[in-house]
């Protein structure tokens, strides 16, 4: 679905250097096809999902998706990112339906749709509160229901669970992947943590940084549904060695930045 | 609100019991029962006074309002404009607003005009500044959002960046308000013949200092009026301000 062909893209900073943001990335994305990007800060995670969303030009190479380059941003994708950043005058029903609003499409053929994702995510009887009335876990369920209101059929998030505690961010993992199964769409899934990218993903993206590549993309071979007892399984930790050892064992900091 | 009432009425019967006590001459400080006495036999002609300055102080506000926002929106929107028109915005709050009374007052005459002008000046800047400053506040997240949803710029604006300003766009009428009292009565100093400064300036050159005092006490009650006024509108244009601020039962991540 998504067709990454030899994608670079650098930035002039404020100096005018020319920063590297990422060199030369090739990669292909399958239809409903749920892919973790894991790597440490600096490695252009967020700027690959930018590219492939269009809200960015990439310096070299080009972005297919569906056949079609992508050069300006389209409507079929929803976004979630670290912070929901709902709108606070919105109650949960009209923050949902803000997609619907901004893509210019009238908002009453799409309340059902909007109810019933409130639903899905676990927020029934929650439609008329305030995002100040919600914890911050189910602020990011309302963002992923406003990403998915206008079913577009590529899902971008950046680091959606990085702000939340570890115990509401391995439920909000399994959550996803719950709504995943009722509703599959392509997930670019971008991560710092490395047990949450292999658990949710079907590949693993393991990037390395300054600047930004692919070290390698590992199949993670688990079956679904997955339940957080698979953390515990052999292949797992295989998995999880694999993708420390990428991250840590690179460049001059390796020795510094050791796991352990 | 009882606390600081009790408080200032305490202080207010100290004041009284001093001046008994200590036999102060009433032109150096006059006593409050005096002031009061003074200010109700002379209720009327202060009243019209008082709606002089009123007039001139909203005028200049609504002024600030009209003039300062869409200057705020201009700046935010365009990096020319902001290069152009920040650094000239500055240097009109560097020239202190007393030394331009005067001079206004000789280009506009000694009318009502100029002391609206002189409010308006003291108190476009801090609209400017803070509505600026809450349109570049937006979440950049919000943005990309809109602009993955080839939302166009004007409805970008209305549905996500004037409301989240919203906000800073009140405190800045907040300070504007109170500093447009001030603009006002500093107009009406430099040369009028009404208005509350001006009972101020003409009281105290008469030794009537009770109905100075009152004149002030009447230009305070004012000020935190109005104050009152700009801070109930932000309650009611947005109570979500109000309610996130209190951080509700959120807990925060």
């Amino acid at each position: 679905m998504i067709d990454i062909r030899a994608v670079a893209k650098t930035y002039r900073s404020r100096q005018g250097d020319v920063v590297e943001a990422l060199a030369e990335i090739s990669l292909d994305v399958r239809d409903k096809e749920f892919v973790s990007l894991v790597g440490p800060s600096g490695c252009g995670k967020s700027t690959l999902l930018k590219l492939v969303a269009g809200l960015v030009p990439p310096s070299r190479g080009e972005i297919v998706i569906d056949g079609r380059a992508v050069r300006e941003p389209f409507p079929d994708v929803g976004f979630v990112f670290q912070s929901a950043v709902l709108l606070p005058w919105r109650t949960v029903l009209d923050n949902v339906l803000f997609s619907i609003e901004m893509l210019g499409r009238p908002r009453e053929p799409y309340r059902t749709q909007a109810l019933a994702l409130i639903e899905l995510a676990g927020l029934a009887g929650f439609e008329g509160k305030y995002p100040w009335e919600l914890s911050g876990g189910m602020q990011q369920r309302v963002a992923l229901c406003r990403a998915l209101v206008h079913d577009p059929s590529l899902l971008l998030m950046d680091e959606p669970f990085g702000a939340l505690d570890a115990m509401t961010r391995e439920e909000m993992g399994l959550e996803l992947l719950r709504v995943w199964e009722e509703r599959p769409k392509t997930i670019l899934f971008v991560t710092h943590s490395i047990p949450e990218a292999i658990l949710l993903a079907d590949r693993v993206v393991v990037m390395s940084p300054r600047p930004g590549r692919i070290a390698r993309v590992l199949e993670v071979a688990l079956e679904r549904p997955r339940g957080v007892e698979m953390e515990f399984d052999p292949r797992f930790q295989r998995y999880s060695e694999e993708v420390r050892s990428l991250i840590y064992t690179r460049g001059p900091r390796a020795v510094h930045a050791s796991p352990r | 609100m009882a606390l600081p009432a009790a408080v200032f009425v305490g202080l207010v019967v100290l004041w009284e019991l001093s001046y008994r006590v200590f036999n102060i001459p009433k032109f150096v400080v006059p006593a409050p029962l005096g002031i009061i006495a003074e200010t109700w036999e002379w209720r009327w002609r202060l009243a019209s006074h008082a709606g002089v300055t009123l007039y001139e102080t909203l005028a200049g506000f609504a002024l600030s309002i009209v003039v300062g926002t869409p200057l705020a929106i201009l700046i935010v929107y365009s990096g020319f404009l902001r290069r152009a028109l920040y650094p000239l915005l500055v240097v009109t709050q560097a020239v202190p607003k007393v030394a331009i009374a005067p001079v206004l007052l000789l280009l506009l005459g000694a009318g009502e005009v100029s002391k609206v002008v002189v409010a308006f000046l003291v108190a476009f800047f801090p609209v400017v500044v803070d509505t600026a400053t809450g349109l570049a506040a937006t979440p950049p997240e919000l943005l990309d959002l809109s602009r993955s949803y080839r939302a166009s710029a004007l409805k970008t604006f209305a549905k996500v960046r004037f409301p989240m300003a919203l906000p800073f766009f009140f405190s800045g009428l907040k300070v504007a308000v109170t500093l447009a009292v001030i603009g006002a009565v500093v107009g009406e100093f430099v040369g009028s013949d009404k208005g509350l400064g001006y009972v101020i300036v003409s009281a105290t050159s008469y030794w009537k200092s009770n109905l100075a005092f009152g004149a002030m006490g009447l230009l305070a009650l004012m000020a935190v009026a109005l104050f009152g006024l700009v801070e109930l509108a932000e309650r009611l244009i947005c109570p979500w301000y109000a309610f996130a601020q209190q951080g509700g039962n959120a807990p925060t991540e």
